[in-house]
């Protein structure tokens, strides 16, 4: 098992011909993953490595079955591709664009809820289960199959922590990349669930960061409904202080969003914290 | 980006939400048609300016030239006062609190009041704060605008004056994109007109593009950051002496944290993000030797960013301009082999682990 994506996802990328899509688009061939079909409007009837690609999502569902979408699409578009995708019936939606606008985010966001979807992102790496699937940007190279399942927010700084497992020995389940924005469709609490649901993961590997307040729910959460043991890193110990949003920012966060709050919380809910992000593996090896 | 005060009320004016009568002033001719007494207000992007001496009152003409002398030029916590807005006095009965913001973890706009506005507001207490969140695939409804104007005490006219201005500030925020609209004090005057009195409104950067009617001013940024900004590259300076370049933030955060196990400390960060475009690269790096830095640690972990590209780009800056500091490189991920052999063969320092190159960057920056 895997949580979120498995061999069982039929992938449709949205922004499929152009530099990324085509890089990618054979980067995950090549890592086992199933894809059906791209989009891109007007170049309906080309192929990238094979795959078909369509000028509409409705038409590249009802071709090839395809049930998820990994969206490359420019920022500007972002909104108008995911809507598109929701509608057309994809229960997956991974997105990969950075810089989408936060209330556009806000809106597919909700909307993928009313639609019963699992939106990943935006502002995603992807995500990879070893061995069966990966969807999104991720680097191939970097994956095991084991039983460590990985959620973060960061994206490069998730392939060093997955990496650093791998040189270990210790394998992954599931790595799953929320994505660096403040509105995102996928939080640590969901992925906590399911990792816990998940029979084939054993341990968990959170990486978070400054900001928000995402850590601290997600320790408050892990105190009550997490069995599994969780280890940590928490990226900004050194970051000065960031931009407050005016007085609001300030009354929401009552104090919490600093590396010190998140640490704190985390070592209240018996969650193992790492000073390196290589360190996570050691920690990981010794306590599990 | 934080819009001035004059720049917030120019907004809402466009949305029908009353401001007291006021405007830019530079020298004393620009008072006439002003009625004494009135307020000088610097225009800086931080709070805390009536204690740094940033508001005045103003009795007469001598008056006012006297102070706003005073204040044009000013120094407020690091920002040079270049704008001053005058504004004639109202006539206070009540100081409100009122804002729209995002809640990140509900993902929804946040809509808060309070009674108790006006300077004190982060230390009024949570059960005195009323808030409502607005789904927004239904958008404002009337029943949220009741659920806070319903709280707060206010008489019948009163409360239509508030509601009015809780749908039009929501409207704005939808509109422009923005991340915070906060008015503290929202006032009722001893008239019963209600009235911003100031303004703090934040658009998102990345909507910026939709927005060509605001004229981004960055006063927050240095020239330095300002510059990169320009040319899209995250770039934020430090008080430490090495420069690190990374891709992702998390990324370039994990790498300055690293540098302090090491006694190292960061002077600038620079993200990358996910491009390894040539031209790109070659801006950062100019960017960076202006920022000084005695060592440049660059740590990349290659995704989308292809490692490859990247080192060509560095490589090919540092052979064309040359560099007069080290640049101890980490390289990791998609295409690191090629990688590594051109930023060898261009005589960079490589380091084995993030460890590795942490600690020869603080030892070389010492």
């Amino acid at each position: 098992m895997a949580i979120f994506a498995d061999k069982n996802n039929k992938v449709l990328v949205q922004g499929a011909t152009g530099h990324q899509g085509v890089f990618h688009i054979g980067a995950m061939l090549e890592f086992g993953t199933n894809v059906v079909a791209g989009v891109t409007p007007g170049k309906g009837g080309q192929e990238v490595h094979g795959v078909p690609i369509f000028n509409n999502v409705f038409e590249g569902v009802s071709q090839t079955g395809a049930n998820t979408s990994l969206v490359l699409v420019p920022a500007r578009f972002a909104k108008d591709a995911i809507f598109e995708a929701l509608d057309a019936g994809l229960k997956t939606i991974v997105v990969i664009t950075e810089n989408i606008p936060f209330q556009d985010a806000m809106e597919f966001v909700h909307y993928a809820k009313y639609k019963d979807a699992v939106l990943i992102g935006p502002n995603s790496p992807g995500i990879a289960s070893s061995g069966k699937t990966k969807i999104g940007i991720l680097p191939g190279q970097i994956f095991k199959e084991g039983d460590v399942g990985v959620a973060s927010r960061s994206g490069t700084l998730t392939y060093e922590i997955v990496n650093s497992l791998t040189e270990k020995g210790i394998g992954q389940s599931t790595c799953v990349g929320l994505g660096g924005d403040p509105i995102i469709g996928t939080t640590f609490i969901d992925a906590l669930d399911a990792f816990e649901k998940d029979k084939e993961t054993k341990a968990v590997v959170l990486v978070g960061e400054i900001g928000g307040t995402a850590e601290e729910e997600a320790a408050e959460h892990i105190k009550e409904n997490i069995s599994k043991p969780v280890f940590a890193f928490i990226a900004g110990r050194t970051a000065p202080p960031g931009k407050r949003m005016g007085h609001a920012g300030a009354i929401i966060a009552r104090g919490k969003g600093t590396a010190e709050s998140k640490i704190k919380a985390f070592e209240k809910a018996d969650v193992k914290l790492a000073r390196f992000p290589t360190d996570i593996a050691d920690l990981v090896e010794k306590y599990s | 980006m934080k819009l001035f005060e004059y720049q917030g009320k120019e907004l809402f004016d466009k949305y029908g939400i009353s401001v007291p009568n006021g405007r830019l002033v530079n020298n004393e001719k620009d008072f006439s048609g002003l009625n004494y007494p009135f307020v000088l207000k610097a225009q800086v992007p931080i709070g805390g300016r009536g204690k740094a001496g940033g508001i005045k009152s103003v009795e007469n003409l001598n008056d006012g030239k006297d102070k706003l002398s005073q204040i044009m030029g000013m120094d407020i916590r690091g920002f040079t006062v270049r704008k001053v807005l005058a504004e004639e006095k109202v006539d206070i009965k009540k100081e409100l609190y009122l804002s729209i913001t995002l809640d990140r973890s509900k993902r929804m706009p946040l809509i808060m009041a309070s009674d108790e506005g006006g300077m004190d507001i982060e230390s009024v207490p949570d059960e005195k704060i009323f808030k409502e969140w607005v789904n927004p695939l239904i958008g404002i409804q009337s029943f949220h605008i009741r659920g806070i104007v319903s709280k707060l005490k206010l008489d019948k006219d009163e409360g239509k004056g508030v509601a009015g201005v809780i749908s039009k500030i929501y409207k704005l925020f939808r509109d422009y994109d923005c991340e915070l609209v906060e008015i503290n004090p929202l006032i009722i005057s001893k008239d019963g007109s209600v009235m911003a009195l100031d303004s703090k409104v934040n658009i998102n950067d990345d909507a910026m593009y939709r927005h060509p009617d605001i004229v981004p001013e960055h006063v927050d940024l240095t020239p330095l950051e300002k510059d990169a900004k320009e040319k899209g590259i995250a770039f934020i300076q430090l008080d430490g002496n090495i420069g690190v370049i990374a891709n992702g933030a998390g990324l370039t955060m994990a790498t300055l944290d690293a540098l302090t196990n090491y006694e190292g400390k960061g002077g600038v960060f620079l993200d990358l993000g996910g491009t390894d475009d040539p031209e790109k690269v070659k801006q950062a790096f100019e960017l960076m030797k202006k920022a000084k830095p005695k060592v440049i640690f660059l740590n990349l972990f290659g995704g989308i960013t292809r490692c490859d590209t990247v080192a060509k780009g560095v490589k090919e800056v540092i052979s064309k301009e040359g560099i007069d500091c080290p640049v101890i490189t980490r390289i990791k991920g998609c295409n690191e082999d090629i990688a590594k052999d051109i930023l060898k063969d261009a005589g960079l320092i490589t380091g084995t682990t993030l460890q590795d190159a942490a600690q020869k960057s603080s030892d070389l920056a010492r």
